[in-house]
């Protein structure tokens, strides 16, 4: 998502405190419509999710929801109706986004440690590779993949979006900025003292330490992996669809699309991201605007 | 921790030394055994592709068929003559400059708002950022569904204030209009985010001394608050160079038939990336060869394009001293 610097600021630089305008009643206003306009989107999808398809040609337009949503959703898992299998595509994307968010994270803090902390030759070089790599367009190695894709015989199985995935560049700085700021020196002097070997640092150490920045790296690679479709349509068929593919599928299934269906499955596919968004959105947005600060 | 190394047995000496050379082989050997996982990986899935596609881009490879030959520049001759792919990278350029200028400015004047002493600060900050967590695939099927042309929502509100209904999916300025709106509602408020966090780090003493010069509140704006955002407008833009020339899932979605990728009947939308996929996947052709050539010219345009940009946005001012 973004790929900013990050520095670990264990002491806030003590600014002197700001004596910031204070809002007038414009500024609430225009807020206000702001969040009514960010929001209101989701809620439509989830107004025409509960009613029947009758109701969308309605005059003036119906704003509130209705009573169909359960049997929007009833039809939306009923393999019979549908040309695709909901819960299989809600299971996938679980998989695919749980792993690859678990891969990332371990393999992030692990290179970060090494770049933040281990001295060996050709560090700085290696790190400027990772930053390049941050910049390159995916779009770009697509098709050569897609024949490696075939080569492993993967075309059609979980492990061709979970594999091409597992590892970030983005994650790898991330942890780097982070851990040379939030482990220090003299911590891992200290273990090794006492006869740590390097691994033991990086677990009994190390791991502990990151803990706030592997939460927000976490949540970031949960969600881009959750939501990523371009890759997926491309190696995935609707047989063994993640929940993106699922949803394009319902879009595609008839040219006057049945919106009641399509949007219930939208609706479903954003909802476990929507509720991690309401518990976590605080430490999100610390992540994401301390990111911003550094850049 | 060395006491008395003459009274320490041989054996005892040995083990020692052989802890000692493992503890160096550890030093030595551990950093790049933790670095591998990345480099190997990025590797296979990363780097072997990307320089993989400019040598597919030089034959004319096909799926459909077993062998395939090396052929020199001819698919880029092709493209160069190729007016789908000239309108691919017209649509391209088009729904980016509407969908990013616009939203960058709108993100800079929401930052600015929110940079105030605010009640419920935090419901406003989740709330612009709320489209962030949205997908792809929902943003453009909820709001392909808000532009429909019979029973549309924003055709009803245009029908209501006289101006009657637009066929937006048809025209090629409507659909533009249309992408944008969608590019614009998902990203503007992480954009704001990134320029709201950028100004608070702006040190008191710079507004001060701009106000002692007698700068009123917008001549600040101007003269203290843009130039210290430089590096975050230069980031912003540069991602939203290299994301937005990238457009595929919204307009793919937009389609009234999906599959194809033609971006519309006349093509009137269809992105480089929409098209880059309809050679290779999208309509069964499995054009490897030519598709690795598109592929090449975007990352071309993209690097040429979010060069311009940096140099572009670098002459923004740096605050008098």
């Amino acid at each position: 998502m973004s790929v900013l610097a990050y520095r670990a600021r264990p002491h806030a630089r003590r600014i002197r405190r700001r004596t910031y305008r204070r809002a007038g009643p414009l500024t609430y206003l225009f807020l206000v419509l702001l969040a009514v306009g960010s929001a209101f989107p989701l809620y439509w999808s989830f107004v025409v999710a509960s009613h029947d398809n009758s109701a969308l040609g309605a005059y003036p337009p119906v704003l509130t929801p209705g009573g169909h949503l359960w049997s929007n959703i009833r039809r939306l898992f009923d393999a019979g109706i549908v040309n695709v299998d909901f819960w299989t595509a809600l299971a996938n994307s679980a998989i695919v986004a749980g792993v690859v968010t678990i891969c990332v994270v371990f393999f992030s803090a692990l290179a970060g440690f090494a770049f933040a902390k281990l001295d060996f030759r050709g560090r700085k070089t290696l790190l400027l590779v990772v930053i390049a790599t941050m910049i390159v367009p995916v779009q770009l190695g697509v098709i050569p993949l897609y024949i490696e894709m075939r080569h492993f015989g993967w075309i059609d199985h979980l492990q061709a979006v979970i594999a091409p995935f597992v590892v970030s560049a983005f994650g790898v700085f991330l942890m780097r900025q982070y851990i040379v700021g939030a482990v220090p020196d003299e911590l891992i002097d200290a273990s090794r003292v006492d006869g740590c070997h390097t691994a033991r640092v990086f677990w009994h150490v190390v791991l502990p330490a990151v803990r706030p920045v592997a939460a927000v790296l976490g949540l970031l690679t949960f969600m881009n992996t959750w939501n990523d479709f371009f890759w997926p349509l491309i190696v995935l068929t609707p047989r063994n669809p993640t929940v993106q593919v699922a949803v394009s599928t319902l879009a595609g299934a008839a040219y006057v699309p049945d919106y009641a269906l399509i949007l219930t499955g939208t609706f479903i596919s954003i909802l476990p991201l929507l509720v991690v968004f309401l518990v976590l959105g605080k430490q999100i947005i610390g992540g994401i605007m301390q990111g911003a600060v550094k850049g | 921790m060395s006491n008395g190394s003459a009274a320490v047995p041989a054996a005892a000496a040995r083990r020692r030394g052989a802890t000692r050379r493992l503890r160096r082989l550890d030093t030595k050997v551990s950093p790049y055994l933790y670095i591998a996982p990345f480099f190997v990986l990025f590797g296979i899935f990363g780097i072997f592709p990307l320089v993989y596609t400019a040598y597919v881009s030089l034959t004319d490879r096909n799926l459909l068929e077993p062998t395939s030959h090396f052929i020199g520049l001819a698919n880029y001759a092709e493209l160069f003559h190729d007016s789908y792919f000239w309108n691919a990278v017209e649509n391209t350029l088009g729904i980016w400059v509407i969908s990013t200028i616009p939203q960058l400015l709108l993100a800079l004047a929401i930052a600015h708002l929110l940079n105030r002493s605010l009640r419920v600060r935090t419901f406003f900050r989740m709330s612009i950022l709320l489209p962030q967590v949205t997908s792809l695939v929902a943003v453009a099927l909820i709001f392909s569904q808000l532009f429909g042309y019979r029973y549309g929502l924003v055709n009803y509100v245009l029908n209501h204030v006289g101006i009657g209904n637009v066929n937006w999916e048809a025209g090629r300025l409507s659909s533009w209009v249309a992408l944008s709106t969608m590019v614009t509602w998902r990203w503007v408020g992480y954009n704001a985010l990134l320029y709201l966090a950028s100004m608070q780090s702006i040190p008191e003493e710079l507004y001060e001394a701009a106000a002692v010069d007698g700068a009123r509140s917008w001549k600040q704006f101007v003269h203290v608050t843009i130039p210290m955002l430089r590096p975050t407008i230069i980031f912003t833009v540069i991602v939203s160079t290299i994301g937005g020339l990238q457009l595929f899932t919204e307009p793919y979605l937009f389609q009234p038939v999906k599959g194809a990728a033609t971006g519309g009947s006349g093509r009137q939308y269809q992105t480089v990336s929409m098209y880059l996929y309809e050679k290779a996947f999208g309509s069964s052709q499995f054009k490897f060869g030519y598709a690795s050539a598109i592929a090449w010219c975007l990352f071309l345009l993209i690097a040429v394009i979010a060069f311009v940009n940096f140099l572009l946005v670098r002459r923004i001012r740096a605050v008098d001293a």
